[in-house]
C-alpha cells in the first residue's frame, strides 16, 4: 500500500482544506474577540446560525455570495447578544455564551425542520477557483489552487488582521482592552466601544466559517452541522495566541486531521466514523498537553470592563 | 506578562450566583420572583413563537402537562427523568460552586453508560443483583470521576482553561462510548447496541408504578451532597475557591488538589446518573444514543443559585418539560430540540432579571457594577 501517491496526497490536502477553513474563520474571529478580552463560547451557536442562514439566503437566491454574505450578517446579529449582555451590562460571558449556543441549537434544528426536512433541498457545487498557472503544479495544484474563491478572500483577511493586530494603532487598542482594559480607558479610548467591534467581526467571521461549512463542505444544512466546530475553533484561537497566521496553521492542521479519514478511505483503509469524528478532539487534547505552557489568555480574558467598579 | 497563581487561570471570575443569606420573607419572595420569572419570560416568548410557526401555544403548552403530569405513565415517567438531572445537576453544581466550568457531563455520563450497559447484563446475572447494582454503580463513578482527571490536571497544574478540555474530552468521550457499544460491548443484536439487562436484573419499581427505586437513591445522594456543600469544610473551601482562588491560596487551600478533587466528584456524581439510568430505566444502550444533558442542565443549576434544594423542584419541572415536550413537539410536528431553544432563552433571562434585580436591591440606576449587595454588605 502506497500511501504517498500524488492522488492521495491531493485528495488530503484538498479535504484538509476543506473542513479547515472553516475553523480558519470562525478562529480567526475568535482571535479578535479574545484579544479584546472577550471570552466567546457561544462561537459554536454563531457558526450553526451562520450556517442555516446562508443555507437559506443561498436556496433563496441561487447565489452562494449571497449567502456568505447572509452567514456573516447572522453571525454579526447573534453577537449583538453578546455585546449587549456581556460588553454592554458586563454580564458573565460565559453563561451568556452557553445561553446562544442552547438557543442556536435549538432554533436552527427546529426552523429547518419545518422548512426543508420534507424536500432536504441541496445546493448546487460551489466552482472552484483555478489560479492560473499554479493550479497546473503536481499535489498542490489541484487542491491548495483550485478552492472556491472564499479561501482565497479568507487568507487574505488573515493578512489584513495580521498586519491590523500587530502594526495598527486599532490593533494596540484591541490588545490593550483584553491586558489592562483600565489602562485604554485612562487613555480616552472606549473599552465597550473597541470589545463591540472585535465582538462584531467574530460574529461575521464565524458566520462566514459556518456559511462554508453548509454552502460549501455539505452543499446543505444538517441540524448540529458544526458538531463541536466552534469549540474547537476556540482552543486554536487559544493556542494562535493573537497571531492570525497560526489560525490558518491550526485550521490546516485539524482539517487535515479530519480528512485523514476520508482520504485513507480512498486507498482502502477502513476507519470507524466514530474515530474519524474523535479526531480533531483527541489531536487538540494532546497539543494542549504537548503546548500547555504556550497558551496564554489576555489577562482581562472573561472579565467584564465596568467603569468604575474596584 | 503577569505571574500566574497555579490553577488559577484568567476568565474564571466567579458568578455571583451562590445565594446569599435568605430567611426572611422578603428574601424568599425574591427568590421566587428570581426563579419563576425566567420561566414565565422564556414561556411567553416561546409561545409567541410558537405561534410565528404556526403552531397553537396553548394547545401545545396543555400538551406538555397532559403527557408530563396528568397522563400516570407521564407522571410516572417525569419522576423517572428527574434522576439523571439531580445527580447530573448536583455534579455541576459541586463543580460550578468552585467556579470550575465541568462542561463535559455528557462524555463522563455516556462512557459510564456505555459500561455499566456492556457489562451490566452479565454483572447482574453472575451475582446477586443488588451487589451488581453496587459494582455498576461504582464503576459508572469511577469512570465518571476518571473522565475529568485530565481537565482537572491541566487547570490545577498549568491554569489551563478547563471549558475548551472538558468539552474535548466530552467529544472524544462520546466517540469511545460509540465504539464500545459498537465493538466490544456489543450484545447478540443485529442493530448495533449492548446487551440488555434482563428484567429481574433492572432496579426495584416503586410499589405499583413504574419509578424506580433511584428517585430514592438520587434524592438521598444529593441531600449528602447539600450537607457536605453548606455544613463541611469541603463545601467552605470550595465556596472560597470559587469567590477567590488567590484568597484560597493564602488560606493555606491546597488548590491544586482541591481542583481536581472538585472535578473528581462532580464527574462521580454524573457517572452515577448514568448507572441509574441505565439499571432503572433503559436496560441497554443503543449506539449513537445520547441525551445531551451536559448543556442543558446549565440553566437549571444557575436557576437554582447552585443550591441543591432549589435544583429539586426545578429538577421535577425540567422532568415533566422533558417529558412532556417529547409528547407536545410530536403532536405538534416540531423537533424535540424545541426544548433546547426553550432553556436557552431561560438562562438568558435569568441572567437578565438577575442583573435587574441586583440593580434594584442597591438602588443605584446609573452605574451597573459586578458584586451583588448582599455579598458587599457581608465582605
Amino acid at each position: 500500500m502506497d500511501l504517498l501517491t500524488p492522488e492521495f496526497l491531493t485528495a488530503l490536502l484538498a479535504a484538509g482544506i476543506v473542513s479547515g477553513v472553516p475553523l480558519l474563520f470562525a478562529s480567526l474571529g475568535e482571535t479578535f474577540a479574545e484579544q479584546a478580552g472577550i471570552l466567546n463560547v457561544g462561537l459554536e451557536g454563531i457558526m450553526l446560525t451562520g450556517a442555516f442562514v446562508a443555507f437559506m439566503v443561498a436556496l433563496a437566491t441561487g447565489d452562494h455570495w449571497f449567502g456568505l454574505l447572509g452567514g456573516a450578517v447572522a453571525g454579526m446579529a447573534v453577537s449583538l447578544i453578546m455585546v449587549v449582555f456581556c460588553v454592554r451590562l458586563g454580564l458573565d460571558q460565559i453563561v451568556v455564551g452557553i445561553a446562544i449556543v442552547l438557543c442556536a441549537e435549538g432554533a436552527t434544528s427546529v426552523l429547518h425542520d419545518i422548512w426543508y426536512s420534507a424536500t432536504y433541498p441541496r445546493l448546487p457545487v460551489v466552482p472552484d477557483f483555478r489560479v492560473p498557472f499554479l493550479s497546473e503544479l503536481p499535489i498542490l495544484g489541484g487542491s491548495l489552487f483550485s478552492q472556491p474563491l472564499i479561501v482565497y478572500v479568507g487568507v487574505a483577511i488573515v493578512a489584513v488582521s495580521a498586519w491590523a493586530i500587530r502594526r495598527t494603532r486599532w490593533g494596540l487598542e484591541l490588545r490593550a482592552a483584553g491586558e489592562r482594559p483600565d489602562s485604554l480607558d485612562a487613555a480616552g479610548v472606549s473599552v465597550v466601544r473597541t470589545r463591540t467591534i472585535a465582538q462584531l467581526l467574530c460574529g461575521a467571521l464565524a458566520g462566514v466559517g459556518g456559511a462554508y461549512l453548509a454552502l460549501v463542505g455539505a452543499g446543505t444544512f444538517v441540524p448540529f452541522v458544526t458538531n463541536g466546530m466552534g469549540f474547537i475553533a476556540i482552543v486554536i484561537a487559544m493556542l494562535a495566541r493573537g497571531r492570525p497566521w497560526w489560525s490558518v496553521l491550526g485550521g490546516l492542521l485539524f482539517g487535515i486531521s479530519l480528512s485523514m479519514a476520508t482520504a485513507l478511505q480512498l486507498i482502502g483503509v477502513q476507519i470507524p466514523v466514530d474515530v474519524v469524528q474523535m479526531l480533531p478532539f483527541i489531536s487538540v487534547i494532546v497539543v494542549l498537553v504537548v503546548f500547555v505552557r504556550d497558551s496564554r489568555l489576555p489577562s482581562a480574558l472573561g472579565m467584564p470592563y465596568l467603569r468604575g467598579s474596584r | 506578562m503577569t505571574q500566574q497563581t497555579p490553577g488559577v487561570s484568567p476568565g474564571t471570575e466567579p458568578l455571583d450566583l451562590v445565594e446569599s443569606n435568605p430567611g426572611r420573607a422578603e428574601a424568599w419572595v425574591g427568590r421566587l420572583a428570581f426563579t419563576l420569572g425566567p420561566i414565565l419570560l422564556a414561556f411567553i416568548t416561546c409561545g409567541i413563537l410558537l405561534a410565528i410557526l404556526g403552531r397553537d401555544p396553548i394547545a401545545f403548552y396543555r400538551d406538555i402537562l397532559t403527557g408530563g403530569v396528568l397522563r400516570a405513565s407521564g407522571l410516572q415517567d417525569s419522576i423517572t427523568r428527574m434522576v439523571p438531572i439531580l445527580l447530573i445537576g448536583a455534579g455541576l453544581i459541586v463543580a460550578f460552586r468552585a467556579s470550575l466550568w465541568n462542561l463535559g457531563a455528557d462524555g463522563q455520563y455516556l462512557l459510564a453508560v456505555a459500561f455499566v450497559a456492556g457489562v451490566g447484563p452479565s454483572v447482574v446475572t453472575a451475582m446477586p443483583p443488588v451487589l451488581g447494582w453496587i459494582v455498576l454503580a461504582l464503576g459508572a463513578v469511577a469512570i465518571g470521576a476518571a473522565w475529568t482527571i485530565i481537565p482537572g490536571v491541566l487547570k490545577a497544574r498549568y491554569g489551563l482553561n478547563e471549558i475548551v478540555t472538558t468539552l474535548m474530552m466530552s467529544f472524544i468521550g462520546v466517540g469511545i462510548a460509540n465504539l464500545l457499544v459498537k465493538g466490544p460491548f456489543k450484545g447478540d443484536q443485529m442493530v448495533p447496541q449492548t446487551g440488555v439487562i434482563p428484567a429481574d436484573g433492572m432496579l426495584w419499581d416503586l410499589a405499583g408504578t413504574t419509578i424506580h427505586v433511584g428517585v430514592i437513591v438520587a434524592l438521598v445522594v444529593v441531600l449528602i451532597v447539600h450537607v457536605v456543600l453548606t455544613r463541611t469544610s469541603f463545601g467552605t473551601r470550595l465556596d472560597v475557591l470559587g469567590a477567590n482562588p488567590r484568597a484560597a491560596v493564602h488560606l493555606g487551600i491546597d488548590v491544586p488538589r482541591l481542583i481536581v478533587v472538585a472535578f473528581m466528584v462532580s464527574g462521580g456524581l454524573i457517572g452515577l446518573a448514568a448507572a441509574t439510568d441505565i439499571l432503572g430505566t433503559f436496560g441497554y444502550m443503543r449506539a449513537d444514543w445520547n441525551p445531551a444533558y451536559g448543556l442543558k442542565v446549565v440553566p437549571l443549576v444557575f436557576l437554582a443559585r447552585l443550591n441543591i434544594l432549589s435544583l429539586i423542584p426545578l429538577a421535577a419541572f425540567f422532568g415533566v418539560l422533558s417529558i412532556g415536550g417529547d409528547y407536545a413537539t410530536r403532536l405538534a410536528h416540531l423537533p424535540n430540540d424545541f426544548i433546547l431553544l426553550f432553556v436557552g432563552l431561560m438562562l438568558l433571562f435569568m441572567i437578565v432579571t438577575q442583573y435587574i434585580s441586583a440593580r434594584r436591591a442597591r438602588r443605584d440606576p446609573t452605574l451597573p457594577r459586578r458584586r451583588s449587595a448582599a455579598r458587599e454588605a457581608t465582605a
